[in-house]
């Protein structure tokens, strides 16, 4: 093979190799029912310090994806707050993920709804693209193991709480 | 003495007035920044994004001009909030450095080869696959081309 053609062919794989990277990089993602929740630590949004999934193997844990300015979020807050109150403890817990939102408005979001349970930060959407996430509100019921065992892309409300989601939690009695 | 005056005054007026325009160069404009970062949810450039993410990050934005932040530091306060993908061009380094260097290597090869083409073909004389010139008949032809035209001869 002449000089001229390994050159050619050279360019060429650089280029292909960029679009695999590319494509690689930014291809789709997240998690299906059964698949390994994506456990990448993220800032807490009140505090400092990251917090990540991992910290609560071996609890149930209801992870909610939100954002300030998402309307829908702020119809299901109260009755995920509702929720932590009841089931919340040692075996269960429901976790924040505010994604692409300001620091502070995601903090004034927790303080003006009064959520107790712990709040995570994804300011660049890092984690709704791990999760595979369309928007703003979804939730995901991970179980002891890191298994995601429930989804529901919308939001919540206290009907899907009690009939879908409590069952799978210890001490519940429906 | 008027001369005395005038130029301490001149220089005075030079000191007090090189911080004001110092600041109206930096002050930052939403309608620029707009220009150069992403609304993160639409996807597209905040200047044409009208949803309540934007409208939230146009508020962080004009909050943050009110306070006399420079572009600069708006920017970074932005990328502090929403990652790098916030901002609308690539940063310079890393992976993404590829984006500015990528075009200028393909550039630069792209115009080697277009030299080294244009020499060579001058070092040739020429198109090197150009028609060929025309040559002469063959001694048989020739004498072969006389004895017809002898036998046409009137």
């Amino acid at each position: 093979m002449s000089v001229r053609s390994s050159i050619a062919v050279l360019a060429v794989l650089a280029v292909v190799g960029l679009l695999v990277f590319g494509l690689v990089s930014k291809g789709s993602s997240g998690v299906a029912l059964g698949d390994p929740a994506p456990t990448d630590p993220l800032p807490r949004l009140e505090g400092s310090g990251e917090g990540s999934l991992a910290e609560y193997k071996g609890q149930w844990v209801l992870v909610n994806f939100w954002a300030s300015w998402c309307i829908p979020c702020k119809e299901e807050a109260p009755a995920l707050e509702q929720f932590q109150s009841r089931y919340g403890g040692p075996g269960f817990t429901v976790l924040g993920i505010d994604s692409r939102d300001l620091t502070g408005d995601g903090r004034a979001f927790v303080e003006r709804y009064g959520l107790s349970y712990p709040q995570l930060r994804d300011g660049d959407g890092s984690a709704a693209h791990d999760f595979g996430t369309t928007g703003v509100p979804e939730n995901y019921l991970v179980d002891p193991s890191g298994k995601v065992r429930w989804l529901l892309r919308g939001p919540v409300g206290e009907e899907h709480l009690r009939e879908q989601v409590a069952p799978f939690l210890p001490g519940s009695d429906s | 003495m008027r001369g005395r005056l005038l130029l301490p005054a001149l220089a005075l007026l030079m000191l007090l007035g090189a911080p004001a325009v110092a600041t109206a160069e930096e002050r930052a404009s939403l309608s620029e920044i707009e220009e150069q970062v992403m609304c993160p949810v639409c996807g597209t450039l905040l200047q044409l994004a009208e949803s309540p993410q934007a409208q939230r990050e146009k508020a962080f934005i004009r909050r943050l001009i009110a306070e006399g932040k420079t572009e600069g530091q708006i920017k970074d306060a932005l990328v502090v909030e929403y990652g790098e993908e916030v901002l609308a061009l690539p940063p310079d380094s890393g992976f993404s450095l590829s984006a500015y260097v990528v075009p200028i290597v393909a550039f630069l090869l792209a115009a080697i080869a277009l030299a080294m083409g244009v020499m060579r073909w001058r070092r040739g004389g020429g198109p090197r696959d150009a028609a060929p010139r025309a040559a002469g008949p063959s001694d048989d032809d020739a004498e072969r081309l006389d004895a017809d035209l002898a036998r046409y001869d009137l």
